[in-house]
Formats: C-alpha cells, sequence, structure tokens
C-alpha cells in the first residue's frame, strides 16, 4: 500500500516537472516594450513645443479589463464642432506596448460631435493617453490607467 | 476574404449629425509575435483608412499595431446632402479594400 502511493506520488511529480520544463522557453521571449520616454517622444512628434493641458477630453476605456486583445475605446472632446472653432485631430497613446501610438484620427467642423470609438491591444497593466487637437492648435488631454488581467498577444509564441 | 460592414442610417434630416460605424475583418498582425522556431512573424496590419462623403474627405485614420484584429472604428459627420460614402483602407502587404454606402437627406 505505502509502495503503490509513493509511486503514483513520484509519477505525479514527474508529470509536474514535465510540464514546468514544457512552460519554460515561452517564458523567455519577451521583446522590448515601449518605455514612458517613448510615450513622452511619440508625444512630443505629435504637439511639437505646444503646451499640452488636461481638460476637455473625455476618454472612455475600462478601468479593469479582463482581455488585453480587444479593449473598447471612446474619446469623445467638449467642442462646439463650428468652421471657427473646432476639433482637428485626436491621438491616442500608450506606455508600455511595444510601440507607443495606437492610432491618430482626423476629423473637421463637419464631424458635428468630436468623437471616435475604437477596439485597441494592451500588452499590459498601464496608462492610455488621448490627445486632441484644436483649430486654434491648441493641444487637450486626458489619460486613464488601466488594469489588464489577460496581456493581448503581442509578444507571445505561436 | 476580406470583408467590410458597414452602418450608416439610410435616412437622415439635413443637418442631423449621424454616426457612422465601420468594421474591417483583417488580421492586424502586430509584427511583435514569435513562431516556437523563434522567428519573427512579420507584422501585416492595415496603416490607413478614410471615409469620402460625395468625394469630400471628411475622416481619416492612421492604424498602429495596437489597433484590435478587425479594425472597428465609429464617428460622426453632419448630414448636408444625399449621397455616397466612399470607405479606403489600405494596409501592408497591397492590402487595398473599398466599400460604400449611400445616404438620402430630406
Amino acid at each position: 500500500m505505502h509502495h503503490q502511493d509513493s509511486t503514483r506520488r513520484q509519477f505525479l511529480g514527474l508529470a509536474g516537472g514535465a510540464a514546468v520544463l514544457g512552460a519554460v522557453p515561452i517564458v523567455t521571449l519577451r521583446p522590448a516594450e515601449a518605455t514612458p520616454a517613448m510615450l513622452a517622444t511619440a508625444i512630443r512628434n505629435v504637439v511639437g513645443e505646444a503646451e499640452v493641458r488636461t481638460g476637455k477630453v473625455k476618454l472612455d476605456v475600462p478601468p479593469l479589463v479582463e482581455n488585453g486583445n480587444t479593449v473598447p475605446l471612446t474619446v469623445s472632446v467638449a467642442s462646439p464642432m463650428t468652421s471657427r472653432d473646432y476639433v482637428k485631430s485626436i491621438h491616442i497613446f500608450n506606455e508600455k506596448n511595444p510601440q507607443p501610438n495606437i492610432g491618430n484620427f482626423h476629423l473637421g467642423p463637419h464631424a458635428g460631435r468630436a468623437q471616435v470609438s475604437t477596439r485597441i491591444r494592451l500588452a499590459d497593466s498601464q496608462k492610455v493617453v488621448a490627445i486632441a487637437r484644436l483649430s486654434d492648435d491648441s493641444f487637450w488631454s486626458a489619460s486613464v490607467d488601466v488594469v489588464v488581467t489577460l496581456a493581448a498577444c503581442t509578444e507571445e509564441v505561436i | 476574404m476580406p470583408s467590410a460592414l458597414i452602418n450608416v442610417p439610410a435616412k437622415a434630416r439635413r443637418g442631423d449629425i449621424v454616426e457612422i460605424k465601420t468594421l474591417m475583418s483583417h488580421i492586424m498582425e502586430t509584427g511583435y509575435r514569435h513562431l516556437a522556431s523563434g522567428e519573427a512573424v512579420p507584422r501585416d496590419i492595415i496603416t490607413s483608412f478614410s471615409c469620402r462623403y460625395n468625394d469630400t474627405e471628411i475622416f481619416r485614420a492612421d492604424l498602429y499595431p495596437a489597433i484590435a484584429a478587425n479594425p472597428f472604428i465609429t464617428f460622426f459627420t453632419t448630414a448636408t446632402e444625399s449621397g455616397t460614402f466612399e470607405f479606403e483602407w489600405i494596409g501592408d502587404n497591397g492590402f487595398s479594400e473599398t466599400a460604400s454606402a449611400s445616404i438620402t437627406v430630406e
């Protein structure tokens, strides 16, 4: 009885060990991720030397995301959208995906409402930033911290 | 087989702000994934989307690998006259697709 029990335990131990060994090569492959410095550079590339103020922009993204492969995101900007005062473009950035840019959206006064929605990928829990450029070339921003439980498959082995 | 889904109201009153919803089926391969052999899977994404309303561009987007597979984009426009919306998606490896939708403005 005792002998039988220990072989079973040995077998389970071996099986477990094999599973762990099999998983190791997947863990070792991790390409570089974007850094906050890359985020700052990407934002500079869009805004130049202009000052980016907080406000006017509303970034709607769930604070807790189960699946980073498809995260719904909506950006809206408080603007009358007239021919003299409108939103020229909306830019979305992230902090820790391999690349800091997510998308640039160009609109105009004819849009009527300064709002765009899309679905994005998030490779990690991180900050998402939206910046709007208005017709007077001022820049306004909003940011949201998102917690991701299952990261987007940007770096996995297939 | 690429295919687009477009949602535009069939009718609107002049001056109405209408929502346009678009979805293009596409893998949006990021270029950051690897095969088990260690070889990188090459990037294959849609890089640009645009919408023209009676030949005037009303919306344009630059897309990056952080846009989820099957890019879904919604935006708004003011209904000014009856006509056609033309949509265009351009991407890696010569990807190019178009779609259109018409609207009646009263």
